[in-house]
């Protein structure tokens, strides 16, 4: 395979990892079963790991390999488990998420979203920007501010942790390619960061279960002294 | 120039000849999932053959359109068979008449007068399926008009002869993300489209459920067959544009000899037998689902086919 072809052929498949990236934004947003947002999550840390492998062989850093090493160790094996050990399985068999809008106007919100981002992006992307920043800014900067429009309506405390995560998500996925060379540390630091989030969160929830029955903050609205 | 037009007759014949070959197998696939043995993958055949030589009934209050429609539904996959690649990769006598754009609409003709014709008899279940049909239709309009924008900004046309070779040439065309985005917003829409399982069941026999079979519950005879046979039709049109058209011109015939587009018929079949596959896959792990949860499906197609179109904004 001459380098040209090679090139151009990882340019596409980061492309396509992008597409796919933005695709489990809208799942996250327009799904109702717990379990398979929580799989959707899997999958987009997946798609952020192979969209840094291939950014780390381009740009021949380390570093961006040890990004990749990070997500799938922690976003793809510790924070699901953590998540299921810290939540009971009665949250995630639950078929209905409660949705402050609905699904369809959900989507059409996110979609409005996503293409406000690549406005908003538009004007960093000068004519010197690669070919792998024209992929992963808009994409990154959609799924950050899908994201945060998950943690807005969902009323589920688990969903809401995963808007988090995706938004947490997306940061990585503009990062990696307008920063390859990070210092060792911020990955690290970013890696525990989500890993003391998740497990927070995660217990709170369980606690929230406990003395309610149900994860539903989104209809917790007074507090109340014991 | 005779050749080409001799060519476009035999994939009219194609198409008319295993359309029911089609709907068998994807019947006696979904049975076999099932652990059932499934009616002969013949069997369309062997019903339209049944239903030409028994007598047709038609109500006396119904107007023309109720006896013109089997022919409308008949005639309109014929002439988009006349437009789109189904064995060659290169344009026959009536590539140029109309795009994909104007195949869609040919078709949406023919569902358009089977709706009227679901209306025109008085029969409750008619009009009910039919309104159902035109809520699926325009909720998968939108989608459509996006796929088809999307084709026509990336590949520059949307004639499909010069579509399909785009994908191709060079090979990396196939994995940009908008053409993998926008086949599984059109899969998604041929799901809604032929009345298949998230949206529709289509051997469910159950009146109140049903969106897409209602509209044939009035005809018999010689106007059932031809309502059948246009259904299966429509069904393996669509599939040879999602194939043929969108996904990859891969075992079309690329020269002028008789053999060569001889062989591309079971090349075809084959194609299309693998498509079933996948969507007997789909329709055997999913669940029917509820009618106003099919905004949510179509909407997440929607999602979807806008999502094919941003991604390539920028890498133009």
């Amino acid at each position: 395979m001459s380098p040209d072809l090679l090139v151009s052929f990882l340019t596409k498949l980061n492309a396509l990892t992008g597409g796919v990236f933005l695709l489990c934004a809208f799942g996250l947003v327009g799904i109702r079963q717990m379990l398979t947002c929580l799989r959707i999550y899997v999958f987009q840390s997946l798609l952020l790991a192979i969209s840094a492998i291939i950014l780390g062989y381009f740009h021949a850093s380390i570093h961006l390999f040890v990004v990749a090493a990070l997500t799938i160790v922690t976003k793809v094996f510790i924070i699901p488990w953590v998540l299921r050990q810290a939540v009971g399985y009665e949250s995630y068999a639950k078929r209905e998420i409660s949705q402050a809008i609905n699904i369809p106007a959900s989507l059409l919100i996110a979609v409005v979203i996503a293409i406000f981002s690549y406005y908003i992006a538009s004007p960093l992307l000068t004519a010197g920007a690669g070919v792998f920043e024209k992929v992963n800014l808009p994409i990154g900067m959609a799924s950050l501010l899908i994201g945060t429009y998950t943690v807005t309506v969902r009323g589920e405390a688990v969903p809401q942790l995963l808007g988090i995560l995706a938004m947490e998500n997306g940061a990585f996925f503009a990062g990696i390619s307008i920063a390859p060379n990070l210092p060792l540390i911020a990955e690290l630091a970013a890696a525990f960061y989500v890993l003391i989030t998740v497990l927070v969160i995660g217990l709170l929830a369980m606690r929230i279960h406990k003395m309610i029955a149900k994860t539903a903050v989104g209809e917790l609205m007074a507090l109340r002294e014991e | 120039m005779v050749e080409k037009i001799i060519f476009n007759v035999i994939q009219v014949i194609v198409v008319m000849a295993f359309a029911p070959l089609i709907k068998g197998i994807s019947a006696r696939l979904k049975e076999n999932v099932q652990s059932k043995r499934g009616p002969s993958i013949f069997q369309p055949y062997r019903d339209i053959w049944k239903l030409f030589h028994k007598d047709e009934i038609v109500s006396e209050h119904s107007s023309w359109i109720f006896r013109f429609t089997p022919y409308v539904v008949f005639i309109t996959p014929i002439f988009v068979a006349l437009l789109i690649p189904v064995l060659t990769g290169y344009p026959l006598f009536f590539a140029f008449m109309g795009d994909m754009l104007g195949g869609g609409f040919i078709l949406a003709l023919g569902g358009f007068f089977a709706t009227l014709a679901a209306i025109d008899t008085g029969n409750p279940y008619g009009p009910m399926g039919a309104s159902r049909t035109r809520m699926v239709g325009f909720l998968a309009e939108p989608v459509f008009m996006i796929v088809f924008f999307t084709v026509s900004f990336i590949a520059g046309s949307t004639i499909p002869y010069i579509v399909q070779k785009y994908w191709v040439s060079p090979l990396a065309n196939f994995f940009q993300p908008s053409h993998i985005l926008m086949l599984l917003a059109f899969l998604m829409l041929i799901l809604a489209e032929s009345g298949r399982i998230p949206v529709d069941n289509p051997t469910g026999h159950f009146e109140l459920a049903m969106i897409d079979e209602s509209k044939g519950l009035e005809y018999s005879g010689r106007g059932a067959a031809l309502m059948k046979w246009g259904g299966a039709m429509k069904f393996f049109v669509l599939c040879c544009i999602f194939l043929n058209v969108l996904v990859a011109p891969w075992g079309l015939a690329q020269g002028v000899q008789y053999w060569e587009v001889l062989l591309a018929i079971p090349l075809i079949l084959i194609k299309i037998i693998i498509f079933v596959f996948v969507l007997v896959a789909i329709e055997s792990s999913l669940a029917k689902l509820r009618l106003f949860r099919i905004t949510e499906f179509l909407g997440a197609a929607f999602a979807t086919s806008v999502a094919a179109m941003i991604t390539d904004l920028f890498l133009m």
